[in-house]
């Protein structure tokens, strides 16, 4: 990376605990309780457990993890769809967990766009008002959200789509309209939640190459979660390692793959075939 | 047998409320009872002095652009002009324009009621009992009441018919609203959207089958009041299938039941044609 400031997006100390007695149950994890014997005494399960990271302006950031890993969950606390039971979090240096509602609003209108698994696209609405619907929502003139969504459409080669429902659309074409949605809200932050897992292989690969090629003109702050570490070396500036709502790593993906700090890490990476290992160092 | 120290009885509470409720608020009640008659009244007039050939172009017209369906249009036509030809058109406007107001009114009512309970587990539950009970006490009991304190006549009809059919439409609003799509909440939240947005851009629209099968089941059930409606005096259809009860006359009660069944089935094809999602038509 070219030295960009380092400090786009701050997560500090962030420990998210899902159920009722979730005080109960940060009291017991400061004390080093393993999260059996939590679970076991107040019926919590921790989500994210005192978990610190800095994701730089113009990196693609991505975030690794076995399903249940808290990767999800941690995406989600950075536009607040999740709120943190203790920790901070900032962006540009602002702490967004002060916000009210309203600026919660103008922060998720201007700032911060997602991306999603099954996609989130609006059944009842044509692939141009998907895309438009962010700039929508924050009140964009009607000229100016229709010639953006043209924009986006053709620069994620849909052209021609424009006026059919999600519903006529290859899962591909769906995941590129939600690509297209959140690019037309021109935010420097762009949060893709295991974007391209539901697709087949072939339309995976044509996706992550498709997403670099934008974001060599784009340079946005991109936080992408995925399981496979294949899609993390291919795509990823950084790389962090998460289990159990733990950060067990963080790297770029020469050191994840050539010292990774331990037996979990390390499984991920012999699980890789050689073949495409040695396609990617060529990239990396 | 049960032991009479056991025993207690609400019913000499409930007859003194309901006094103090009729002499105390009496005037009130007088004051909607009228207007809400005057809105009946009205409407009725004006079904009734539309020319029945209009009427059935009008329906007719309503039908086409619901189903696009040349042939449901002319069935929906062609049974209407039946019941005119048995001589039961304008008991048969009257019948309509009861339920057209009952219908509108349990519609002003269910629906923001449904989108309020989808939005609070706690309204919800609260809420569902009540319907329960709404749709299975027998509408006599709450019918004395509302008689003493409405009168006889059109008004109560309403309030029973109100009472029994607004239930399937508030459940209905509720159960679309809570099944839409969780991801597609969470993206348009992502996006910014604040409430109104998210209730009238995406919750509303996506729940409108659910919604409109709501609307369907309400107008089914006014249509089942009809016969009660009359034995408290509201005219129309229900009239005639009293009458024919009273006097055995069979034959003119099935007439008029008939009718009632005919005025069910065209609204029902409207409605429903209406619950189908647009954007699936044009698959």
């Amino acid at each position: 990376m070219n030295s960009p400031e380092m400090n786009k997006i701050v997560v500090k100390n962030v420990f998210k605990i899902f159920g009722n007695r979730s005080a109960d149950a940060l009291r017991m994890i400061q004390q080093n309780k393993s999260k059996d014997q939590v679970l076991a005494e107040t019926g919590c399960v921790i989500g994210v457990n005192d978990l610190s990271l800095s994701i730089g302006s113009g990196e693609i950031f991505v975030i690794m993890g076995l399903s249940g890993s808290g990767k999800s969950t941690l995406v989600r606390h950075i536009n607040r769809l999740i709120d943190p039971t203790s920790g901070e979090i900032l962006v540009d240096g602002e702490n967004i967990l002060s916000y009210d509602m309203e600026a919660l609003r103008q922060f998720r209108r201007h700032k911060i766009s997602m991306v999603f698994q099954s996609f989130g696209l609006l059944p009842h609405r044509t692939v141009i008002e998907n895309v438009a619907y962010g700039l929508k929502v924050r009140g964009e003139s009607k000229a100016f959200c229709a010639e953006r969504a043209r924009h986006w459409i053709d620069s994620v080669d849909l052209k021609g789509y424009e006026n059919k429902y999600p519903h006529q659309l290859s899962g591909g074409m769906r995941q590129r309209v939600g690509l297209a949605r959140a690019l037309a809200a021109d935010t420097d932050i762009i949060l893709m939640d295991e974007a391209f897992s539901a697709l087949d292989p072939l339309i995976r690969a044509e996706m992550q190459d498709q997403l670099l090629a934008l974001q060599q003109s784009l340079h946005k702050t991109i936080v992408f979660i995925t399981h496979d570490l294949d899609e993390a070396v291919q795509i990823g500036n950084r790389i962090a390692i998460l289990k159990d709502g733990r950060l067990i790593q963080v790297g770029t993906p020469k050191e994840i793959l050539y010292s990774p700090a331990d037996e979990y890490v390390d499984r991920f990476v012999r699980r890789r075939v050689p073949a495409t290992l040695i396609n990617t160092q060529k990239g990396v | 047998m049960f032991p009479d120290s056991f025993t207690f009885s609400i019913a000499n509470w409930v007859n003194d409320w309901v006094d103090a409720l009729v002499t105390r608020y009496g005037d009130v009640f007088r004051q909607v009872s009228d207007s809400l008659l005057w809105a009946i009244v009205n409407l009725e007039g004006l079904l009734r002095m539309t020319p029945w050939w209009l009427m059935l172009a009008i329906v007719g017209g309503i039908a086409w652009h619901a189903t696009r369906k040349l042939f449901t249009t002319a069935v929906i036509v062609g049974l209407l002009f039946l019941v005119g030809t048995v001589g039961l058109w304008d008991k048969l406007m009257q019948t309509l324009a009861l339920m057209l107001v009952a219908t509108l009114i349990s519609v002003l009512i269910g629906i923001p009621l449904g989108i309020l309970s989808a939005r609070s587990n706690r309204l919800r539950s609260i809420l569902m009992p009540l319907l329960d009970v709404m749709q299975t006490l027998p509408s006599f009991v709450y019918l004395i009441p509302v008689l003493m304190l409405f009168g006889l006549g059109k008004v109560p009809a309403i309030f029973a018919t109100v009472i029994y059919a607004a239930p399937p439409l508030i459940r209905l609003t509720d159960l679309g609203i809570r099944q839409v799509d969780r991801e597609v909440m969470e993206a348009i939240n992502a996006f910014g959207a604040n409430r109104w947005q998210q209730l009238f851009g995406v919750q509303l629209p996506l729940a409108l089958p659910s919604i409109m099968a709501g609307i369907n089941q309400t107008t089914m059930m006014a249509l089942s009041m009809v016969v009660i409606a009359s034995m408290i005096g509201a005219r129309g259809l229900g009239e005639d299938v009293l009458v024919g009860i009273q006097t055995l006359n069979v034959g003119r009660g099935l007439e008029a039941g008939l009718a009632i069944v005919i005025l069910a089935v065209v609204i029902d094809r409207i409605t429903q044609a209406y619950g189908r999602p647009r954007h699936e038509a044009s698959k």
